[in-house]
């Protein structure tokens, strides 16, 4: 789980997932609100970035943490503002079980229920098709934070892309590796809470500029 | 054809490599070689064009260019956007270090995962 700023959120969003998780490692980017504590005291491990990196880099962070154990089996990537369900986290999890798949990518628009607003879907719609001309893949959302990887998936992943682009760079990484994959319709909770917190639209601009640039 | 087009064509040109030098990645040593060249060159330069101001402004005139100080204006303009760009570039390597660097230290200070449970009753 990155966590940055979270701490109205984060212990029960952790205390909820530890039902079904018992393993939860958050990656605390140097918040300011006493975030990384909330997080402990609901039952994660918590990772301490000495300073503020981005998201993409926690993400990298926690995976390269997580993957120390040599018992894991199934690495989940999941936002710690309380907008990813557990329920989809699990579903995820059992297809890779299951199925053949390395890595399950969860998508808010296979099905109508996800309302992240017509601005911001515009704006997201956009990155899927830019994804999937660069990436020669077929998904229908790139920039959802709940992903699902087995050992090979989560070991194939090397995030460069310390902040938002990283979304698109786990994409390109999934293709270029040959990674086994799937979308698994989930749903994306947009609360009050969430919406006044989440990401300005003026990010895709940086998200564009930092893949061009070396 | 008009009589800047020369000069017009040189300038476009060396922006374009400055865009190109932007998206393409390039090894360190020659980088930092070719920063140094650069700046070895416009120190040549300088000297120059203070000890000869006339055949600055008679270069500028065979290729198009009005006066030997709007000569030097672009020239400070090609400088400068190119030192921010490489100044960019360096920047990004940075960060590149010490996200690696952050990262070992973040991970070094939590336990190791697969000892947790050792600890915790
Ligand atoms: N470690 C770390 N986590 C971050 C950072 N920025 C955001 N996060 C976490 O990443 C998760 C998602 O962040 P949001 O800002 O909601 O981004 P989003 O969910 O992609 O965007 P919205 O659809 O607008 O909600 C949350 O758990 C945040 O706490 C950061 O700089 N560092
Ligand atoms: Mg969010």
């Amino acid at each position: 789980m990155p966590l940055y700023n979270e701490a109205q959120v984060v212990r029960e969003v952790v205390e909820h997932a530890r039902q079904t998780f018992p393993n939860i490692v958050c990656v605390d980017d140097g918040s300011t609100d006493g975030s990384a504590e909330q997080a402990r005291l609901g039952g994660a491990t918590v990772v301490v970035h000495p300073i503020n990196l981005g998201q993409g880099a926690a993400l990298q962070t926690g995976i390269t943490y997580a993957l120390q154990d040599p018992n894991a089996e199934f690495f989940v990537t999941f936002d710690s503002d309380g907008q990813h369900r557990v329920e989809d986290a699990l579903a995820m999890v059992n297809r890779l079980d299951t199925e053949p798949l390395d890595v399950v990518i969860g998508s808010r628009f296979l099905d109508g229920r996800t309302k992240p607003g017509l601005l911001k879907k515009v704006v997201l719609k956009a990155a899927v098709i830019f994804g999937n001309l660069t990436s020669g893949m077929k998904l229908t959302d790139a920039h959802n934070g709940l992903r699902a990887f087995n050992r090979t998936g989560a070991g194939a992943i090397r995030i460069r892309q310390n902040r938002m682009a990283h979304a698109s760079e786990i994409i390109a990484e999934i293709a270029n590796a040959k990674l086994r994959y799937a979308e698994e319709p989930v749903f994306v909770v947009y609360t009050d809470y969430s919406r006044s917190k989440g990401q300005s639209l003026w990010n895709s601009v940086n998200i564009l500029s930092d893949l061009w640039l070396k | 054809m008009d009589n800047q087009f020369f000069i017009k064509a040189v300038l476009i040109a060396v922006f374009l490599i400055i865009g190109l030098f932007l998206v393409i990645p390039t090894r360190g040593a020659r980088q930092l070689a070719v920063r140094r060249l650069t700046t070895l060159l416009l120190v040549l330069v300088a000297i120059f064009a203070v000890a000869f101001p006339d055949l600055i402004n008679s270069l500028a005139n065979l290729i198009g260019v009005g006066r030997g100080t709007d000569l030097l204006l672009y020239g400070l303009i090609v400088v400068f956007i190119g030192s921010s760009v490489t100044a960019s570039r360096r920047y990004r390597q940075q960060e590149a270090q010490i996200t690696d660097l952050a990262r070992a230290v973040a991970i070094a200070q939590a336990n190791h995962p697969a000892e947790k449970s050792d600890e915790t009753p």
